[in-house]
C-alpha cells in the first residue's frame, strides 16, 4: 500500500462533497436537502484539516473548521426552524409543493 | 513498525465508512435511514480528523454534529411526519440531470486534485492542539470569535421566533 | 514575567488549602437543596432542608474564624493567605487562576458574610416556615452566600467579577422569589437591569486596567500585583484623560449600580418586594456593600485619582442626604429601612471618597450588624402583623413583642449615632475624616443626613412600637412574639450592634483604633498627597471633640423631633408638612419622582425610538414602495389602453412570442429549491473550469 497523503484525504472529501451535492440536487424533502448541506460542509472540513496537516504550519485550518461547525449548528437550528414553519403553513415539506413563494 | 502499517488500514476503513455512509445519505429512500447514515458519515469524518492530528476538532465534531445537529434533524423528521403519512418518504426527483452536474463537478475536482501543485510541508508530530487553538481564538481570531457568539445568539433567537406558532400568525 | 512576579512575592504569601471550603460549602448546600430539595422537603421535612442550608454558612464561619486567627498570628506585612484551586485562564499574556485569598480586608468581609449570613439563615427557617417552596429559598440563599464569598475572596478581578455577577443573579432570583405577582417579578427585573448598567462600567474598567498595565509591561489582573505595579500608571494617559482616573471612575459606576448610589439607586427600594431575610442579608448587610469593598480592595488606584475621590465623596454625600429626606416621609417600614440603607451606603462612599478606606469598611461592618438587626426586627413585626408593612396600622407593639422591640431600639440607637453604640464610632469617624480632609461641604451635608437618620429611625420606632395600637381586632388578637429561631439572631445582632464600636475607638477617645490598624496593610499605600486623610500622626485636635459633640447633638435633636411628633404629639407632622408647603412634601414622598423621570426619559426614549422607526417604516419606506407601485400601475394602465385601442391586432404575434419567452424566463423563479441549486452548481463548475483551463 502506498503512503497515505494529502491526495487521499482530498479524494475522500471530494466523494463526500459529491454525495452531498447529489443529495441537495435530488431531494424533495427539505430536511433531506439540509442533510446534504451538512455533507458538503463536512467535506469542506476534511479539506481544511487535510491542508492544515500537510501544507501549513499553523492552526488556521482548525479554526476555520471550528467556525464551519459553528455556522453549521446555527444553520441547522435556523434551517430546521424554517422547515417547521413551512410544515405548519403548507402541511408538507416537499419542496416541489411549496413553490408559491408566498403564504 | 506496526504504526506505519496500521495507518493506511485505519484510513481506508474510516474513508470507507465515511464515503459509504455519505452515499447512503444521498441514495436512501427513507429519510430515517438517511439520517442514520449521516451519523456514520459524521463519525467517520471525526475519525479522519483524528488521523489528521486534529483532536479538538474531532471532539467538537462529535459533540456538535452528532450530539446536536443530528438529534435536531431527527426531531425535525419526527415533528414533520405524521405516522402513516407519505411525506416521511424521501423520494428524489430528476436523477439524470443531477448525474450530469455530478459528473461535471467531479471532473473539475479530479483535475484540480491531480494537477494542482500544493505547498507541502514536513508532517509534524501529532501534538494536542487545544492550547494552540485556544490561543489563536483569543488573540489573532478574537473578532471572528466574538462575532461567532453574536451569530449563535441571533440564530438562537431566530429559531425561537420562527418556530413559535402564535408569533407568526 | 508572571513567574517572576510570583517569586518576588512568594515570601509574603502563605499557602493553605482550607480556604476553598469557605465558598464551596454554601455551593454544596445550594446544589443539594437546588437539585434534591424538593424531595428532601417532601420526604424528610422542612427542618432537614433548613439544617443543611444553615450548616453550610456556619461551618464556613468556623473556617473564617480559623483563617482570621491564623492571620492574626502573622506579621502585619505578611498577612496574606492564598489557596490556588486550579489554573483558569492562561492565554497570551493573561494568566488567571481560580484562587482564593484572605487578607485583613477580606477576613472582615467573610466574617460578616458567614456570621451575619448564618444568623439570617437561622432566622429564615422560622420566617419562611409557611412557604411551600422552602427549599428553593434556601438554595438561592446558599448560592448567594457562595457568590458573595467568591466576590470577596477572589484573588483577581475576573474571579471578583464572577462573584459580582453571581450576587446580582441571586439578588434577582430572591427579589422575585414570589414571582407569581407581577410587581415582585418586575422589581427583580428592575434590579437586574439597573445593575447591568453598573456592571458595564466595571467591565470597561477591568479591560482598561488590564490593557494599560500590559502597556506598562506588567499585564495582570491579580490584586496583589495590581497593588505592586499601579505606580507605573501614574502618568499614563488614555483619550486625553488620566488612565487611572478613567479606570476608577468606571469602577465607581459599577459601584453605584451594586451599592445603590445616585443615579442608580432606584432598584434598591423596589427590591424590598423580596422576603425580609433577603432584604437583611443581600440589601443591607452584604451585596450592596460590594461596591464599598471593591473600592477598598483597589484603594491603591483610588488613591492615585483624587478627582475620582472628590466625585465619590460628593455622590456619597448627595445620596446620603436625598435618601434620608425620602426616608422621613415613607410609611412602609421596609421602605424606610431601604432608604436608610441607601443613605448609610452614601456615608460609606463619603469615607471612600476622602480616602478613609478603613473607616468606610468599619462603617460597613457596624452597618451590617445594626441594619441586619433592623431588617430582621421589621421582619419579625411583619410576621406578627400578617404581612402588614404600613406603619400607620401598627403602634404599641412593644407590649406584645418585647424582644423584638428591645433589639430594634438598640439598633436604632446605633444607627442614630448615640454613644456608646457602634454607629456613633463609625459614623462620627466618617464625619471627622470628611471634615479633616477639607471636604467641608460634604461634611455639612453628611451631618444634616445624620440628623435626619436619627429622626426617621426614631419615627419608625415610635410609630411601630409606641403609642396605641392601630391594628384591627383580628390582627391584634393574633399578635405574638416571634419564635426563638427569630429572636436569638436578633439578640446576637443587637449585641454586636451595641458593642462592635469598641473595636475602633479613636485616639481622641483614648482608644487605639485597632480596626484601622488591622486594615492598614491593605488600604494604606504610602503618602499620595493631600488627598488621603489616613496616616499622619496621632495628634488630637480640639475641633474633633467639638464635632463629636455636634454630631451627637444633632442626632439627639433628630430623636427629640421624632419624639415630639410621634410620641408626645406636641408637634403635629401635618402642620410641619403645611409649613414646608405641601408640594415639597409630596415631591419627597414620591421619591422626587425619580422613577417617573426615568420613565419619561430613558424608557420613553427607547420606546420613542422604536415608534419613530415604526413610523418611518410605515410612512416613508412603505410610501416609497407604494408610490412606485402606483406609478407602475398607472403606466401599465396607460400601456394597456394604448395596447387595447391602437396596436391590438398588430402586436398579437409579438405578444405570443413574449409570453413564450416569459414563461421560459419565469422558470428562473420557480420556487423550486433544486432548480436554484442547479444554477449554483453549474455556475461554480463554470467558474472553476474557467480558472483551471
Amino acid at each position: 500500500m502506498m503512503e497515505i497523503g494529502l491526495t487521499h484525504f482530498l479524494v475522500v472529501g471530494a466523494l463526500v462533497f459529491l454525495a452531498g451535492m447529489f443529495c441537495v440536487l435530488t431531494r424533495r424533502n427539505a430536511i433531506g436537502i439540509l442533510m446534504g448541506v451538512e455533507l458538503i460542509l463536512n467535506s469542506a472540513n476534511i479539506n481544511y484539516l487535510a491542508f492544515s496537516r500537510y501544507s501549513s504550519m499553523s492552526y488556521d485550518g482548525h479554526l476555520f473548521a471550528i467556525f464551519v461547525i459553528m455556522l453549521a449548528a446555527a444553520e441547522a437550528a435556523i434551517g430546521l426552524a424554517i422547515v417547521l414553519g413551512i410544515y405548519q403553513t403548507f402541511h408538507t415539506i416537499d419542496v416541489e409543493a411549496t413553490d408559491t413563494l408566498r403564504l | 513498525m506496526t504504526e506505519i502499517s496500521l495507518f493506511p488500514i485505519v484510513f481506508y476503513a474510516l474513508a470507507a465508512v465515511t464515503v459509504v455512509s455519505a452515499l447512503g445519505v444521498a441514495f436512501s429512500n427513507n429519510i430515517f435511514y438517511s439520517a442514520i447514515a449521516l451519523m456514520g458519515t459524521l463519525l467517520g469524518a471525526a475519525g479522519l480528523y483524528v488521523m489528521l492530528a486534529a483532536d479538538f476538532v474531532a471532539v467538537v465534531q462529535i459533540f456538535v454534529y452528532v450530539g446536536g445537529i443530528l438529534v435536531l434533524t431527527l426531531f425535525a423528521i419526527n415533528l414533520t411526519s405524521r405516522i402513516g403519512d407519505v411525506s416521511i418518504s424521501n423520494r428524489s426527483l430528476g436523477r439524470f440531470p443531477a448525474f450530469v452536474a455530478l459528473a461535471l463537478s467531479g471532473g473539475v475536482m479530479v483535475r484540480a486534485i491531480r494537477e494542482a501543485s500544493w505547498n507541502m510541508v514536513e508532517v509534524r508530530e501529532a501534538v494536542p492542539t487545544i492550547n494552540g487553538i485556544g490561543n489563536a481564538f483569543l488573540t489573532e481570531y478574537i473578532l471572528p470569535f466574538e462575532l461567532a457568539s453574536l451569530v449563535l445568539l441571533a440564530a438562537l433567537v431566530g429559531a425561537v421566533v420562527l418556530s413559535r406558532k402564535e408569533l407568526r400568525d | 514575567m508572571q513567574e517572576a512576579a510570583h517569586t518576588a512575592h512568594e515570601a509574603a504569601i502563605h499557602t493553605v488549602t482550607y480556604l476553598r471550603w469557605i465558598p464551596l460549602l454554601p455551593l454544596i448546600g445550594a446544589v443539594i437543596n437546588g437539585i434534591g430539595g424538593y424531595w428532601i422537603q417532601k420526604s424528610a421535612g422542612k427542618n432537614v432542608v433548613g439544617a443543611i442550608a444553615c450548616a453550610m454558612p456556619l461551618l464556613g464561619f468556623v473556617l473564617a474564624v480559623r483563617a482570621f486567627l491564623q492571620l492574626m498570628g502573622l506579621d502585619a506585612s505578611e498577612r496574606l493567605l492564598l489557596d490556588s484551586v486550579f489554573p483558569w485562564i492562561h492565554v497570551g499574556n493573561l494568566a488567571v487562576d481560580v484562587a482564593f485569598q484572605i487578607d485583613p480586608l477580606s477576613s472582615v468581609m467573610i466574617l460578616i458574610i458567614t456570621g451575619v449570613g448564618g444568623l439570617i439563615h437561622i432566622y429564615s427557617t422560622a420566617y419562611m416556615h409557611e412557604e411551600p417552596a422552602f427549599w428553593r429559598f434556601f438554595a438561592y440563599l446558599n448560592l448567594f452566600t457562595f457568590a458573595m464569598l467568591t466576590l470577596v475572596m477572589g484573588d483577581n478581578l475576573l474571579l471578583m467579577f464572577v462573584g459580582w455577577e453571581g450576587v446580582g443573579l441571586c439578588s434577582y432570583a430572591l427579589i422575585g422569589f414570589w414571582y407569581s405577582e407581577w410587581a415582585n417579578a418586575s422589581a427583580g427585573s428592575k434590579a437586574f437591569i439597573v445593575n447591568r448598567v453598573g456592571d458595564f462600567g466595571f467591565m470597561c474598567a477591568t479591560f482598561l486596567l488590564f490593557w494599560s498595565l500590559a502597556e506598562a509591561g506588567h499585564p495582570t489582573l491579580l490584586f496583589r500585583e495590581i497593588a505592586q505595579h499601579a505606580p507605573l500608571l501614574e502618568n499614563h494617559v488614555f483619550w486625553g484623560m488620566g488612565t487611572v482616573t478613567l479606570i476608577t471612575m468606571l469602577m465607581f459606576v459599577g459601584a453605584t449600580g451594586k451599592s445603590a448610589q445616585i443615579p442608580l439607586y432606584v432598584w434598591l427600594p423596589d427590591a424590598m418586594a423580596g422576603p425580609t431575610p433577603v432584604s437583611a442579608l443581600i440589601h443591607a448587610a452584604t451585596m450592596v456593600t460590594a461596591g464599598v469593598y471593591m473600592i477598598a480592595r483597589l484603594s491603591v488606584l483610588f488613591d492615585m485619582a483624587p478627582t475620582t475621590g472628590a466625585v465619590i465623596a460628593s455622590v456619597g454625600a448627595a445620596t446620603a442626604f436625598f435618601a434620608a429626606t425620602i426616608g422621613t416621609t415613607q410609611f412602609d417600614i421596609k421602605k424606610v429601612l431601604a432608604y436608610s440603607t441607601v443613605s448609610q451606603l452614601g456615608f460609606m462612599f463619603i469615607a471612600m471618597g476622602v480616602g478613609a478606606y478603613a473607616t468606610g469598611v468599619f462603617h460597613l461592618m457596624t452597618h451590617a450588624f445594626f441594619k441586619a438587626c433592623l431588617f430582621l426586627g421589621s421582619g419579625s413585626v411583619i410576621h406578627a402583623m400578617h404581612h402588614e408593612q404600613d406603619m400607620r396600622k401598627m403602634g404599641g407593639l412593644k407590649k406584645w413583642m418585647p424582644y423584638t422591640y428591645a433589639t430594634y431600639l438598640l439598633s436604632t440607637l446605633a444607627i442614630a449615632g448615640i454613644p456608646p453604640f457602634s454607629g456613633f464610632f463609625s459614623k462620627d469617624e466618617i464625619l471627622w475624616k470628611a471634615f479633616s480632609s477639607g471636604h467641608r461641604i460634604v461634611w455639612f451635608v453628611a451631618v444634616c443626613a445624620a440628623a435626619m437618620t436619627a429622626f426617621y429611625m426614631f419615627r419608625s420606632v415610635y410609630m411601630t412600637f409606641h403609642g396605641e395600637s392601630r391594628a384591627d381586632e383580628h390582627t391584634k388578637h393574633h399578635l405574638h412574639e416571634s419564635p426563638l429561631a427569630m429572636t436569638i439572631p436578633l439578640m446576637v445582632l443587637a449585641a454586636l450592634a451595641t458593642f462592635s464600636g469598641f473595636l475602633n475607638v479613636p485616639h481622641a477617645l483614648f482608644g487605639d483604633a485597632r480596626f484601622d490598624a488591622w486594615l492598614a496593610p491593605v488600604v494604606q499605600h504610602g503618602d499620595h498627597g493631600a488627598h488621603g486623610a489616613h496616616g499622619g500622626g496621632h495628634h488630637v485636635e480640639v475641633i474633633e471633640y467639638v464635632l463629636m459633640a455636634l454630631s451627637v447633638a444633632v442626632a439627639a435633636a433628630g430623636i427629640w423631633v421624632a419624639r415630639a411628633m410621634y410620641e408626645t404629639g406636641t408637634m403635629k407632622p401635618d402642620r410641619l408638612v403645611y409649613a414646608f408647603g405641601g408640594k415639597l412634601y409630596r415631591t419627597v414622598y414620591n421619591k422626587y419622582y425619580v422613577d417617573e423621570a426615568y420613565d419619561a426619559t430613558v424608557i420613553a426614549g427607547t420606546m420613542g425610538m422604536t415608534r419613530v422607526s415604526a413610523w418611518f417604516d410605515t410612512n416613508i419606506v412603505d410610501g416609497i414602495v407604494n408610490g412606485s407601485a402606483w406609478v407602475v400601475r398607472m403606466l401599465s394602465q396607460l400601456y394597456g389602453l394604448f395596447d387595447h385601442y391602437v396596436v391590438d391586432g398588430a402586436v398579437n404575434g409579438v405578444a405570443v412570442v413574449t409570453s413564450v419567452i416569459g414563461s421560459r424566463v419565469r422558470r428562473l423563479q420557480t420556487g423550486h429549491i433544486n432548480a436554484y441549486l442547479y444554477v449554483v452548481v453549474l455556475a461554480v463548475v463554470g467558474m472553476m473550469v474557467a480558472r483551471i483551463w
